[in-house]
């Protein structure tokens, strides 16, 4: 008998009648608490010593130009769906304009043009690999949904303006910009908005790790900086 | 003996007997103050972020309700998962014990030529011993959390779920990081953060060449085929996105139905374990990403021995938050390593003699003071104290003889009869004499035997 056919046995030996009560889920539903709360979710992205600036609409290219200006940040990789404009005040020059991410020709990773105090930063549209993404002071991109009272950002990889995994997690600065619109109140309300969504990445925070007698330290592998941008 | 006849689970289950085990960690009175600080910590920091949900019974209630569908019907839920993942292109491969497992994810590994492996933290690839079956084939694997990283530098063993460091303090990481990783600051501080960037410029190029990961999974869900790991660092993040193979090593029991059923166990988990609103990250993927090959790998060791038991099978809802342990007064006093299991705690009192037929593990559910404080914490509700209760019985049951059974059997025969019993209580009169001559070993050096009365009842009431 082949390993599955044994395990597959065994349990149908094993277990009880197969009709336990039903799921109780008096919980608090997605769908019955409203939108998700601005002040709260920023609120808690602070509590993991994330940076938030929440703007209005037409702030967005300003806002990402200055914090990328206050990061320092000189080559910035932006997931190649985001709107031209939120980094058309940050480098004028450096757009591709490809869906195509990581697997791409090298030569497609370099910025055209050459980065000097007077222009801002390099904005990268296709970073092809990881050792483009390595040499990367930040990187762009949007979300597909938050959650207010957990401080989460999720992301979803096959969305253009999120970009492939590596994308965010090997640039030690990751910049996202959050739709007001896009703020759930509380966790079943995301997993609602994720559902059918193949590659997805929950964020809360920078890297931490509690592992030194249970005392929670910002960065470890990930990026170690997270700012967010929330649009009203 | 293993219930039902079912085969049981091999691996790194099993040690020492508890309080063998335990009188040397007791001894340890710098790993007890270390232990006294980081459960307290964190039980706090739970205690706090639970009280803010104002739906958490009820999501407790509903965590415990899915964990029960699933493993009612877990052939099914098995069957269809397996669909789900093949239907992208996932291989799966099943195991029916650690053995298999390990020759299983050895083949795989061998034949992508490499030499090293990276590996998200995984309790499963601890039970089955997976590094030490890589190391017989001369394969490296590379331990990238920060506690099983400090486990595998010192040459240690894990002592708790979620943090197998939590017996050493700072400046124990210190002296190991300093030992044992190469090129390492030799000024390194025993300040946390800069221990953790000790770890990250120690890992940074094995994320980056190093092709082969292996992972285990917090669930998966038999609906769609994807795969979760939750995580703080980002070094799963790395493993499961960077090297282009990914095999993930998954328990039977890792199941939740639906994509929907992931709203309970993301609220429970992360308050449970670390004590935060949501951990730093979470990974989902549905099938190979990104051009990988992945591989799942479902074992079994044990567990259909474990769902075999009516009364034991609910220790099958654990989803390893590690609540019980940080909570547990025991715990707290000998450490994870008196437990000889790679699951200690109160839920490794109850799952590892379960895993292991509780032949194997006899003293275990021995190791609670049945307080109770365990099941009140558990976020899928196990009643862990009634299943110990239950397990000690099992352990007597197959024990056929000992000092205790014989002597309630002879009780027995004496009770069953009038004239016998009576016979007996008159002895009970030399017994007052002999009671302070004979000590009974064990029972006697803690306390003290009962003085028969100078006049039996009976003798009494004929006598009034």
């Amino acid at each position: 008998m082949s390993a599955r056919d044994e395990v597959l046995a065994r349990v149908r030996r094993a277990k009880g009648p197969r009709d336990p009560a039903p799921v109780p889920r008096d919980y608090r539903a997605a769908g019955t608490r409203g939108p998700g709360d601005l002040d709260l979710f920023a609120e808690r992205l602070r509590d993991y010593r994330a940076l938030v600036r929440i703007v209005n609409a037409d702030q967005v290219a300003e806002t990402i130009a200055a914090a990328l200006r206050d990061r320092g940040a000189r080559r910035v990789v932006a997931a190649p769906g985001t709107p031209a404009e939120w980094t058309e005040l940050s480098y004028p020059a450096g757009i591709f304009e490809s869906r195509v991410p990581l697997g791409g020709d090298p030569r497609e990773a370099e910025p055209t043009g050459t980065p000097d105090a007077a222009s801002g930063p390099e904005v990268i549209r296709i970073p092809v690999d990881v050792d483009t993404l390595e040499r990367t002071d930040a990187v762009v991109t949007a979300c597909h949904v938050a959650i207010a009272e957990t401080g989460t950002i999720v992301l979803d990889h096959d969305a253009a303006d999120q970009g492939p995994r590596a994308l965010t997690l090997v640039p030690d600065y990751h910049l996202v910009v959050v739709r007001a619109d896009q703020v759930v109140a509380g966790v079943p309300d995301a997993v609602a908005a994720l559902a059918g969504v193949r590659t997805q990445t929950w964020i809360s925070g920078g890297s931490a790790t509690s592992d030194i007698e249970l005392e929670r330290v910002e960065g470890v592998h990930g990026p170690r900086t997270l700012e967010v941008v929330i649009v009203r | 003996m293993t219930f039902l006849g079912m085969p049981a689970g091999g691996g790194n289950l099993t040690g020492e007997p508890f309080p063998k085990a335990a009188k040397n960690t007791l001894a340890n009175a710098q790993m007890r103050r270390n232990l006294a600080k980081a459960t307290g910590t964190i039980r706090t920091k739970r205690a706090n972020v639970v009280a803010e949900l104002p739906d958490w019974a009820d999501l407790r209630a509903a965590g415990a309700a899915i964990k029960d569908e699933v493993l009612a019907n877990l052939d099914d839920y098995l069957v269809r998962f397996e669909e789900a993942l093949t239907s992208r292109g996932t291989h799966v491969h099943w195991a029916r014990d650690a053995d298999e497992a390990n020759r299983i994810i050895t083949g795989l590994v061998q034949a992508t030529g490499t030499r090293e492996v990276i590996k998200v933290k995984s309790m499963a690839t601890v039970e089955i011993g997976l590094n030490e079956a890589l190391a017989d084939v001369g394969v490296h694997a590379v331990e990238t959390d920060l506690a099983e990283l400090i486990v595998q530098l010192g040459n240690d063993k894990s002592s708790h779920i979620l943090v197998p460091a939590i017996h050493r303090n700072r400046s124990e990481i210190r002296e190991v990081f300093r030992r044992e990783m190469p090129g390492v600051d030799p000024d390194l501080t025993d300040d946390p953060p800069a221990l953790a960037e000790a770890a990250r410029e120690h890992l940074r190029r094995k994320f980056l060449t190093v092709d082969v990961a292996i992972s285990g999974a917090n669930f998966g869900v038999a609906e769609t085929g994807a795969l979760v790991v939750v995580e703080s660092e980002g070094n799963g993040r790395m493993c499961l996105t960077l090297p282009r193979t990914l095999i993930s090593v998954v328990g039977i029991e890792k199941l939740v139905p639906t994509w929907q059923d992931l709203e309970v166990f993301l609220q429970l988990l992360p308050r449970s374990s670390t004590g935060e609103r949501m951990n730093p990250y979470t990974s989902v993927w549905t099938g190979p990403t990104e051009g990988q090959t992945s591989h799942v790998v479902l074992v079994d060791n044990g567990r259909t021995a474990t769902l075999a038991d009516p009364d034991g099978r609910a220790a099958l809802r654990c989803i390893r938050c590690s609540a019980c342990l940080n909570s547990c007064p025991v715990y707290e006093r000998t450490g994870g390593h008196a437990y000889g299991s790679t699951y200690p705690g109160p839920i490794g009192a109850v799952l590892s003699p379960q895993l292991t037929g509780v032949d194997k593990n006899p003293t275990l559910p021995f190791a609670s003071s049945l307080c109770g404080v365990c099941y009140d914490v558990c976020p899928v509700a196990i009643d862990i104290p009634s299943m110990l209760v239950h397990l000690r019985e099992r352990v007597t049951e197959s024990k056929r003889t000992t000092p205790e059974s014989t002597a309630m059997r002879a009780m027995a025969w004496a009770m069953s009869d009038a004239r016998r019993w009576r016979r007996l209580i008159r002895l009970g009169k030399f017994g007052r004499v002999a009671s302070r001559h004979v000590p009974l070993p064990g029972w006697t050096t803690a306390r003290d035997l009962p003085q028969p009365p100078k006049e039996t009842f009976r003798d009494w009431w004929e006598s009034r």
